[in-house]
């Protein structure tokens, strides 16, 4: 009887102890890499593909999440907005929300998802089927060879894919407001430009560069410890976008705590 | 200079794979290990190059010992080893060409006619000339076993080590992996590793024959030796007798 009252309890328990375990070994697997990161010779020429696969290839996702999200922004403001407060405030609430929070974190979620999960899956096939084994024995650092570019592709092409989406975001959003809510380039502009302020670029490069490294880090962590076939590499997939996703908006929270 | 394991042991979690398992691979031979699937032939196999490290016992690489080894003087010594995995392990987002040429690539100093040259040669070695530009998704499985084959001796190792090179193949197909296996040990006097639970591949292979149960060396012998011994277990394996090796340690 008392088990099955304490039952939860330990699994919670339970949850944060590998959840506590799980942090430890991501970090472990991170050192490595960095460690790894002294075989330029293995992985730079490997960086602009990765740049690619994982940065250009991943812009028609972000622009296309960008340009709806802009659009509800204008018209979710006006309605808020109307009678209240000055129209231009519509301009203020797509920059500000475009660039602090939804920019970054829509496409770091969609990310997770594109990129994130491409990555589990491919390195967990390359796991299971000793093609890691294989670099190993040619003399190829598999972490060098297989992590470092990925991880840091990401950390370069997020921020990049981020402001591009952001940008969009926001022409979406001006567009928005002079279609269908009969407001003017000028006022859209004024409202743009009343509250901006320069770091918050850097904050929207700095969320997306910490999204980049989760979002890669974390495929690469759980494609490359894979096992068990074709179900562990469904599994290791699975996974890697819950946990990059989850662990997105515990950062978003920390940044706007840490640096707002 | 050889491949010597001495008294390996290797647990995952609370099962135990290796249980003191040791065997000395001679300059020039062919030694077979026979042992049932999972018996942990290919994690003993893997501890040659280091992919595993015993949880006790030494394994030592021509007088080196593994496990002092620094990274950079293990990725050195693996380059004078070839492993030739069991589903061929080829990168299959690369052609067979850039495949073989992989491990040319990493010892550097070679110019890429060089390389393009010594792909050439060890895609003919194995009959494949002329597929260089195929994908591994294009291949048949004899095929994709015989450019593990070629990317395996590319760069010339001192040693071959066979993962089930012939499980899962047809007849025909066997007997050529067989023959291809015998070419490299005439050919380019390699020594050779093969893991297998195929007796016949292993007589005709194996200058000696060792055979893994259980974690330990149960035998180790001769071709002929292996087919007149009175080990009930060794017996029951060879003769395909399961109720021979039921027997208690
Ligand atoms: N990386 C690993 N992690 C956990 N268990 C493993 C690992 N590699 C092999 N094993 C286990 O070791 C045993 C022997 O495996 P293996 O050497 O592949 O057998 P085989 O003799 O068929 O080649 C199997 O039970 C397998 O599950
Ligand atoms: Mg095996």
């Amino acid at each position: 009887m008392t088990e099955r009252l304490l039952a939860p309890f330990t699994a919670i328990g339970r949850a944060a102890l590998s959840l506590a375990s799980g942090i430890g070994r991501w970090g472990v697997f991170a050192g490595d890499t960095v460690r790894s990161l002294r075989h330029v010779d293995v992985w730079g020429r490997l960086l602009l593909e990765q740049m690619s696969r994982i940065g250009a290839d991943s812009v028609p996702i972000a622009l296309f999440i960008s340009t709806f999200t802009g659009v509800v922004l204008a018209l979710q403001a006006s309605y808020t907005f109307t009678g209240a407060i000055p129209m231009y405030f519509v301009g203020v609430l797509v920059g500000k929300t475009m660039m602090l929070e939804l920019g970054p974190v829509l496409t770091g979620l969609a990310l997770s998802g594109r990129v994130g999960a491409n990555i589990a899956a491919e390195l967990g096939t390359m796991r299971v089927t000793e093609q890691v084994d294989a670099l190993e024995t040619m003399a190829y650092p598999p972490l060098a060879y297989l992590v470092a570019p990925r991880v840091l592709a990401g950390i370069i092409m997020f921020p990049i894919v981020t402001v591009l989406a952001v940008g969009i975001g926001v022409v979406s959003g001006w567009l928005t407001s002079l279609q269908l809510l009969d407001m003017s380039t000028a006022e859209f502009l004024r409202g743009l430009t009343l509250f901006f302020r320069p770091f918050d670029v850097v904050f929207t490069v700095i969320k997306a560069t910490s999204f980049g490294l989760i979002v890669t880090s974390i495929g690469c962590y759980f494609g490359f410890h894979t096992r068990g076939g074709a179900a562990g590499v469904g599994q290791s997939t699975t996974r890697a976008v819950v946990a990059s996703s989850m662990v997105i908006l515990v950062l978003d929270a920390f940044w706007a705590v840490v640096l707002l | 200079m050889s491949i010597i394991l001495d008294d390996v042991y290797k647990a995952f979690g609370p099962h135990e794979v290796l249980r003191g398992f040791s065997l000395e691979v001679r300059d020039g031979e062919t030694l077979v290990v026979l042992g049932e699937s999972g018996s942990g032939k290919s994690v003993a196999l893997k501890h040659m190059v280091g992919l595993f490290s015993a949880d006790r016992g030494e394994v030592w690489v021509d007088g080196r010992k593994l496990r002092d080894l620094p990274t950079e003087e293990l990725y050195e010594l693996r380059r004078g080893i070839g492993y030739v995995f069991q589903f061929a392990a080829l990168f299959d987002s690369m052609t067979l060409e850039q495949n073989v040429g992989m491990g040319l690539r990493r010892i550097g100093g070679l110019s890429e006619q060089e390389i393009a040259k010594r792909v050439e040669e060890c895609l003919a070695v194995v009959d494949l000339d002329g597929l260089g530009a195929r994908y591994p998704a294009e291949l048949s499985g004899g095929q994709r076993k015989r450019t593990g084959i070629a990317r395996a001796i590319a760069a010339r190792p001192k040693y071959l080590l066979y993962d089930e090179p012939t499980t899962g193949l047809d007849p025909v197909t066997k007997a050529v992996i067989d023959q291809l296996i015998l070419r490299m040990k005439k050919e380019l006097g390699v020594t050779g590793v093969v893991i297998t639970h195929d007796v016949d591949s292993a007589c005709l292979v194996g200058d000696r024959i060792a055979m893994l149960y259980r974690g330990r060396r149960r035998f180790l012998g001769t071709p002929d030796e292996l087919k007149a011994t009175v080990d009930p277990v060794v017996k029951g394996f060879i003769e395909g007798r399961p109720e021979l090796m039921e027997e208690t340690e």
